[in-house]
C-alpha cells in the first residue's frame, strides 16, 4: 500500500455562505505521483489547491497531508511550497534573494543556503541570473526561478497553479517536459492544477477532472481519455461525439437514427444511455470497400471536409441532431472524401462508451 | 498612389511637431507658473542680497551676504532646529498612525472603501482656518480635555499655546496627507506576493516586514515628504495655536517681512528653509528608491 501524500476528506468550500467552490471532495493522492486537478476556469481546482496550501480553509471536512491533520495551520507550517500562476517573485529582490527567501526563514545557516541555492540555480540552467532582478528576466526564465524558489526547501509536496499558463505555446512545451523530468528526478510529489487537458493527459501520473467543485472522475491519462464516465469528462477532454440511445440487449444500443450497433460487456445500465465516441476511432469508407465483419456500421454523408495539415476532420450526416464528426490521419494508404461523398461509418464495439449525465 | 518613404529628416519633423504639440498642451499650467512662482521666488532670491537704509528700507544696491551671515545666529539656529524637530515628529506620527489605517482601507471590499476614502476627505471640504481654530476650543483651558480632566478630580489643563498644541495641529491637518498616497501604494500591492512569503514560511510579520513594507515604500516616502514639508514651513497652526513662546520658522519669516520690515533676511531664511527642504527630500527619495 503507497502512503497517501494528501489526503481530503469531505472538504467543502463556500464562500460567503452561499457560493459553494468545492462540494464534498474525498481524494487521495499518492506519494510521489504526479496528480493533476483538470477542469475550466471556476471547477473549484484553484480553491481545492489553495486549502492544501493553506491559503484557505475548509468550510467543512479536512485536509491532512503525510497523514497529519492540517486544521487551521497557515502556510508557514505546512511541509508544501506553491509555485504561483504569475510566479509572484519578490519584485525587490534577486532572483538569489527570492530562491534563498524560504531557507532563510527556516534558519538554515548562511552557508549551507548559499550552496543550495547555487545547486537548483543550476538545475533550473539560470546559475548565471543569480543577481538579476526578476523584471530583467523572460518569462520562461521567472517561471523556473519560481520553480527553484519553491523546490530549494524540498517539500513534500509541490503545488503548482497553472504554472505555464502564462507562457507561449513552443515554451509551454518544452516546460512541460522539462517539469515532468524534473518531477521523476527529484521523486516530490506533484499537485498540478491546470485548465488545459493535453497538459494533463502528458504529464500526469493520474488526473482529476473536476466541474463545479465535484470530483468526476480521477484516474490515470489513459482512463480518462478512453473511459470517461460522464458525459462532462468525455466531453472536456479531447473531441467526442456524443450520440443518444437506449439499451436494446445485453451488448447492444439502438441509437437515436434506429441503426442497432454492438457495445462491450460489462455495462449494467438499461433505458437511454449515451454513447461516446472519439472521432479518431471512426473509420469512413467508399461504396468499394467495405467495413470488415464484426464492426459498427451506419450510412452516412460527408458534410464538410477540414483540413489540418496531419489530420482531416470530416462532419458527417448519419441522421442524428447533428453530425458526426470523424478524424482521419493525412496518410497516402487512407483515402480521402469528398464533401456530397456517400460513405459507411464503422467503429469496434469496444471502442464506444456508455456515460451518464 | 505612392507613400513617400520614411527618411530621417521625416521623422524628426514629425517628432518636432510632437515636442510643440506637448508645449502647447503645457502652456497654461507652465505661464502660471513662471508668472506666479518663479518670478516672484527670483525676486525673494535677488532680495536676500539687497540691504537695508537706516529707516528699514530695503536699497536694491550695497548687494551683500549678511542675511546669510545671520542663519548662523544661535537664535535663529534654535528657532531652525526645533521647527525641523516638530516637522519630523508630526511626520513620524502621521506615518505610524496612517500606515494601518491606510492598509486597513486597502483591504476591504470596494463599498466600504469609498466610504473610509470619503471620510478621510471630508475635513478638507471645509476651510482650514476655521478648524485651526476649533482646536483652540479643545486645547484651552475651558477646553474638553481639560473638563474631562477636572471631572476626574484633576487639575485643569491648558495645552493651547505650547509646542503640544502645535504638534496635535499639525499631525491633524497633514494626516490625510500620510492617509492618501499610503493608501494607493498598499492598494496596488500584489497579494499573491504575500501568499508567496507565507507560502515560504515567513510568519505574517516577517511577510509585512520583507514584502508588504518594502513594497509599500513609495507610498511611505511620498507621503513623508507631503507632510515634512508643509510642516517645516507652517504659519497658520504655529499662529493660532503655539502663541508666543513657540516661535517657529514660518512665524519668524512672516514676522521678517511685516513686523521686522528685514525683508533680506526673511528672503534669506526662506532660501535656506528651501535649500533644506530640497536636500532632504533628495536624501529620502534616494532611500526609498533604494529598496525597490
Amino acid at each position: 500500500m503507497e502512503r497517501a501524500a494528501v489526503e481530503l476528506v469531505g472538504v467543502t468550500k463556500q464562500f460567503g455562505g452561499d457560493v459553494t467552490a468545492v462540494d464534498n471532495l474525498d481524494l487521495t493522492i499518492r506519494d510521489g505521483e504526479f496528480f493533476s486537478l483538470l477542469g475550466p476556469s471556476g471547477c473549484g481546482k484553484t480553491t481545492t489547491l489553495r486549502m492544501i496550501a493553506g491559503f484557505e480553509f475548509p468550510t467543512e471536512g479536512s485536509v491532512r497531508i503525510h497523514g497529519s491533520e492540517m486544521g487551521l495551520k497557515p502556510p508557514n507550517e505546512r511541509p508544501v511550497n506553491t509555485v504561483f500562476q504569475s510566479y509572484a517573485l519578490f519584485p525587490h529582490m534577486t532572483v538569489f534573494d527570492n530562491v534563498a527567501f524560504g531557507l532563510e526563514m527556516q534558519k538554515v545557516a548562511k552557508t549551507d543556503v548559499e550552496t543550495r541555492v547555487r545547486r537548483v540555480l543550476d538545475q533550473v540552467q539560470l546559475a548565471q541570473r543569480a543577481d538579476a532582478k526578476p523584471s530583467q528576466l523572460s518569462g520562461g526564465m521567472q517561471q523556473r526561478v519560481a520553480l527553484a524558489r519553491a523546490l530549494v526547501n524540498e517539500p513534500e509536496v509541490l503545488l503548482l497553479d497553472e504554472p505555464l499558463g502564462a507562457l507561449d505555446l513552443k515554451l509551454r512545451q518544452n516546460m512541460q517536459y522539462e517539469l515532468k523530468d524534473l518531477q521523476s528526478r527529484v521523486g516530490i510529489t506533484f499537485v498540478y492544477v491546470t485548465h488545459d487537458q493535453e497538459e494533463a493527459l502528458t504529464m500526469s501520473d493520474r488526473i482529476g477532472v473536476m466541474s463545479h467543485g465535484r470530483l468526476l472522475q480521477v484516474g490515470d491519462s489513459h482512463e480518462i481519455y478512453e473511459r470517461p464516465t460522464s458525459r462532462f469528462v468525455a466531453d472536456f477532454i479531447g473531441d467526442i461525439n456524443l450520440i443518444d440511445g437506449e439499451i436494446s440487449g445485453s451488448r447492444s444500443v439502438r441509437l437515436s437514427n434506429g441503426v442497432e450497433v454492438g457495445i462491450s460487456a460489462g455495462h449494467p445500465q438499461t433505458g437511454p444511455v449515451t454513447l461516446a465516441l472519439r472521432p479518431e476511432r471512426l473509420a469512413l469508407h467508399p461504396a468499394n470497400d467495405p467495413p470488415a465483419q464484426g464492426r459498427n456500421q451506419m450510412k452516412a454523408r460527408i458534410t464538410r471536409r477540414t483540413y489540418f495539415g496531419d489530420v482531416y476532420f470530416y462532419d458527417v450526416e448519419a441522421g442524428f441532431d447533428h453530425p458526426l464528426e470523424v478524424k482521419e490521419e493525412n496518410r497516402p494508404e487512407i483515402g480521402t472524401h469528398a464533401v456530397g461523398d456517400e460513405v459507411t461509418v464503422s467503429w469496434t464495439p469496444d471502442a464506444a462508451n456508455l456515460v451518464t449525465d | 498612389m505612392t507613400q513617400a518613404p520614411v527618411t530621417p529628416e521625416l521623422e524628426k519633423a514629425a517628432e518636432r511637431a510632437e515636442s510643440r504639440r506637448g508645449f502647447l498642451i503645457g502652456l497654461p499650467a507652465s505661464g502660471y507658473l513662471v508668472l506666479f512662482f518663479a518670478i516672484p521666488l527670483a525676486l525673494v532670491f535677488v532680495y536676500s542680497f539687497a540691504s537695508r537704509s537706516s529707516t528699514g528700507l530695503t536699497v536694491l544696491e550695497d548687494w551683500n551676504l549678511d542675511s546669510y551671515r545671520r542663519l548662523l545666529d544661535p537664535l535663529v539656529v534654535e528657532i531652525f532646529v526645533r521647527s525641523f524637530v516638530l516637522a519630523l515628529t508630526t511626520t513620524v506620527i502621521c506615518l505610524l498612525a496612517s500606515y494601518p489605517f491606510a492598509y486597513y482601507i486597502a483591504t476591504r471590499g470596494a463599498a466600504l472603501r469609498n466610504v473610509l476614502l470619503i471620510l478621510v476627505m471630508i475635513p478638507f471640504w471645509s476651510n482650514f482656518l476655521v478648524r485651526t481654530y476649533a482646536w483652540r476650543v479643545l486645547l484651552g483651558t475651558d477646553g474638553v480635555i481639560s473638563q474631562i480632566s477636572q471631572a476626574f478630580g484633576g487639575d485643569s489643563i491648558r495645552v493651547l499655546f505650547t509646542p503640544l498644541a502645535v504638534l496635535i495641529g499639525l499631525v491633524y491637518g497633514y494626516l490625510p496627507f500620510m492617509v492618501l498616497p499610503l493608501y494607493a501604494a498598499i492598494e496596488r500591492l500584489d497579494w499573491s506576493l504575500v501568499e508567496a512569503a507565507r507560502d515560504l514560511y515567513a510568519d505574517g510579520w516577517t511577510a509585512f516586514r520583507r514584502v508588504t513594507l518594502p513594497l509599500s515604500m513609495p507610498g511611505v516616502v511620498a507621503g513623508s515628504i507631503l507632510v515634512f514639508i508643509p510642516s517645516l514651513g507652517a504659519y497658520v497652526t504655529p499662529a493660532i495655536l503655539g502663541g508666543a513662546r513657540t516661535v517657529l520658522m514660518g512665524d519668524y519669516i512672516v514676522s521678517q517681512f511685516l513686523a521686522a520690515r528685514n525683508w533680506p533676511f526673511g528672503s534669506a531664511l526662506s532660501f535656506a528653509v528651501m535649500f533644506v527642504m530640497l536636500i532632504a527630500a533628495m536624501f529620502y527619495f534616494r532611500a526609498g528608491a533604494k529598496t525597490l
